[in-house]
């Protein structure tokens, strides 16, 4: 069932989706589909992975990404170790290197890694031998967030090509849509940044010149087929990015009224934790538009398909 | 104690020099400079198919001794120094406990004396503590020794202090050297804001960090009439106001880098988080670049210095985010000059010579140094223009440079501090 392609993933980590081509990514994609299925079955398990371990080493809190990544590693019969920063060796000062370090002569499989600081999962790859996997770094990427996004997208829509989606918020801080933008554009989707200018990144229509920057939100959703809202972080505010919340709330926030203006059969992705009446109502977030849910689920298709495929990749090396 | 140098050619930009002449050293000075010079018993140089130049003043060092031995010290920077033909290095007053009294000059012109290879002129601080808020006694310090002035690294915020530190330190003709950089503008930032940073997701620091303190210094110097010398200059903008400012006839000069020069923000994102692309100012873009050689052509630069800042594995080693600014340069200067500035842009030997000798000495009154004149300090470096060579390992304590691995033109075989050899390559 599942290696049924002959398509082959050459990728000894997954640290971000910028250096992933198209067919790496539809190949992930592809690779998910069968998984979800997998579980949605009563017995959600399959031996692919048994006998390697996962190692969650998360540097900041995080709900759904690690609980999400250690059912995929489950699911798929490998061990997870879960390392609590918080109570290990990181309070004494131990550096980053140092702490993979020691979980690399513990012979871990794979370091799923999720660090405040932009390049951390690069600085890991460098030093350990371990698969490395990205589970978000500073504002760099979050590569299992955008395939899980895409995935989302292409299963309700049958397609990526040609879509217009809409990113709402802060792009300057989000992880979250370095990974959409490098995914969706190199699948063909028209995006469009939406934002207060403080919380757009210089020169980011160079990185992508396809892409297309509106800053008023209601111009923005028009003809939309997808709107992905980001998470507003309250401490941003302190940084003199925006004046107050709720100024924030009345230009960038989602709510029916505003809906109206969009496509009816628009699709809302939020990739969570909302922030309940800031960037998004309940009545929107809880609309059949609403695909957040779904995302969720999605997300544990996603990373059983690239721990599978890095796993095989390691294999043949 | 003779030391005779013969068959090289020697260069000499103050006075258009640039032919075939020997050399003799007595006693540590320069005594004799003709066409040839036999004499019998004498220690010889033969300098055949080299260059003969004023030993290389380098006006922007960082030897973290006292405070960070671990680094460097000031006998591990000196020798480094003497590997890149520079003999005379001005050591930043960064170090723990900071260069900002008459005892701290003291020191580490004592531990020069006992323990460096190469002549080490301290800087000091112009603000206690290099905290911005309260002048140094730039008077005693002058005594003491320090050739200018500098809070380097921690830019003075203040326009008040940095007007009365311009105004004072006139009556010593101590110049005032200048890190430009706003930092409520830079706060937080790792690497230049643009388009790599974007990428990257690092924050960033904008060009107009520096741009802004370049032309607020110079308008104090030109309501002053203070000597004001701008550091490591970084951006095209930067250059078109010092240019601006010579044209008024301030008394503004300049220095800029080699990494400044040869490297863009690009390299960043060829090599994703890599900290010896970590340096502040940070790695600018094309065009800046292309300005900053630009400048070195058109005698906009006064300078070139290195910026010497060693730090070691561990630290460098570390999230970006995390790692300190800087890389060392000490044993790079020339040879990145020769390769890039000489072989690749074509700029003449004498007038890249004049920025590492001639014009430092001047700017900052250096007696009897940066020129190869009768009775001047015999000073001497010796290097082959040609000769090609990987760069390797380092002299220094540190090794955090961006250039390892690289091939390089340009190569030190002798370096003469004092009349003494004090590096044989």
């Amino acid at each position: 069932m599942l290696t049924k392609t002959n398509k082959v993933f050459r990728h000894k980590h997954l640290l971000e989706l910028q250096s992933l081509s198209k067919e790496e990514i539809e190949l992930i994609l592809e690779t998910a589909k069968p998984f979800k299925n997998v579980f949605m079955r009563s017995i959600k398990k399959l031996p692919t992975l048994r006998g390697k371990s996962v190692v969650l080493l998360f540097y900041e809190p995080s709900t759904r990404t690690r609980t999400s990544f250690e059912l995929a590693a489950k699911r798929l019969s490998a061990d997870t170790v879960n390392i609590a920063v918080q109570v290990s060796s990181v309070q004494k000062g131990e550096s980053l290197i140092d702490t993979a370090k020691t979980l690399e002569s513990m012979k871990a499989d794979f370091i799923v890694i999720r660090h405040s600081y932009s390049g951390a999962p690069h600085l890991l790859a460098k030093n350990v031998s371990s698969s490395i996997i990205n589970a978000g770094d500073g504002f760099h990427e979050h590569p299992t967030q955008g395939l899980l996004d895409i995935f989302t997208i292409k299963e309700k829509k049958g397609k990526i090509e040609g879509l217009k989606v809409i990113i709402v918020g802060d792009i300057l801080h989000s992880r979250v849509a370095r990974s959409n933008l490098w995914g969706l554009t190199k699948l063909g989707a028209k995006v469009v940044l939406c934002g207060p200018p403080t919380l757009i990144p210089q020169d980011i229509d160079k990185i992508y010149p396809q892409i297309d920057i509106e800053y008023n939100l209601d111009k923005a959703i028009k003809n939309a087929d997808v709107i992905n809202i980001l998470r507003v972080q309250f401490e941003r505010q302190l940084e003199h990015l925006f004046p107050s919340v709720r100024e924030y709330s009345l230009l960038y926030g989602m709510n029916k009224e505003r809906l109206k203006n969009a496509k009816r059969d628009v699709l809302i992705l939020h990739p969570g934790p909302m922030n309940r009446g800031i960037e998004i109502t309940t009545d929107v977030a809880d609309s059949l538009n609403s695909v957040i849910n779904e995302q969720v689920t999605n997300g544990i298709a996603v990373r059983m398909a690239v721990l599978y495929l890095l796993s095989l990749a390691n294999l043949n090396k | 104690m003779k030391l005779l140098i013969k068959n090289g050619i020697l260069i000499e930009p103050s006075k258009n020099i640039e032919e075939k002449l020997d050399l003799l050293i007595e006693n540590g000075k320069i005594v004799k400079i003709t066409d040839k010079i036999n004499l019998k018993n004498v220690e010889t140089i033969d300098a055949k198919n080299c260059v003969v130049s004023a030993g290389l003043i380098d006006i922007h060092t960082h030897l973290r001794e006292p405070g960070n031995e671990e680094k460097e010290t000031i006998a591990s920077g000196t020798k480094a120094a003497a590997c890149g033909g520079i003999t005379s290095v001005f050591c930043m007053p960064n170090t723990n406990p900071p260069i900002d009294d008459q005892a701290s000059v003291e020191f580490v012109m004592l531990k020069a004396k006992s323990e460096g290879v190469v002549n080490v002129f301290p800087v000091g601080a112009v603000t206690k503590n290099r905290q911005g808020e309260e002048l140094t006694e730039i008077g005693e310090l002058k005594k003491a020794g320090v050739v200018a002035i500098s809070d380097d690294g921690e830019p003075i915020s203040s326009s008040k202090i940095m007007r009365r530190a311009l105004e004072y330190s006139k009556m010593f003709n101590l110049p005032v050297i200048s890190h430009c950089e706003d930092k409520s503008l830079s706060k937080g930032g790792v690497m230049n804001e643009g388009r790599v940073s974007a990428l990257l997701g690092l924050r960033g620091i904008p060009k107009e960090a520096e741009e802004i303190m370049v032309i607020r210094d110079i308008i104090l110097a030109s309501l002053t009439g203070g000597r004001l010398h701008l550091t490591h200059l970084s951006t095209k903008k930067s250059i078109e106001f010092v240019k601006q400012a010579k044209e008024q006839k301030l008394n503004v000069t300049c220095d800029v880098t080699p990494h400044h020069m040869f490297l863009t923000e690009d390299y960043l994102g060829k090599y994703p988080y890599d900290t010896n692309f970590k340096m502040n100012p940070p790695l600018r873009t094309e065009e800046d670049v292309e300005a900053l050689i630009d400048a070195v052509k058109d005698d906009i630069v006064d300078c070139i210095a290195s910026d010497h800042a060693p730090h070691t594995v561990e630290e460098k080693n570390k999230e970006f985010d995390l790692a300190p600014f800087g890389i060392i340069g000490l044993e790079t200067l020339l040879t990145l000059c020769i390769t890039f500035l000489y072989h690749k842009h074509k700029i003449p030997l004498s007038k890249i010579l004049t920025k590492l000798t001639n014009n430092p000495a001047k700017i900052f009154s250096l007696s009897n140094k940066g020129k190869i004149e009768l009775e001047y300090d015999a000073d001497i470096v010796i290097f082959d223009p040609n000769e090609e060579y990987v760069l390797k390992n380092f002299v220094s304590k540190s090794s955090n440079s961006p250039f390892i691995g690289w091939k390089l033109k340009g190569k030190v075989k002798y370096t003469i501090c004092n009349g003494k050899v004090v590096f044989k390559g």
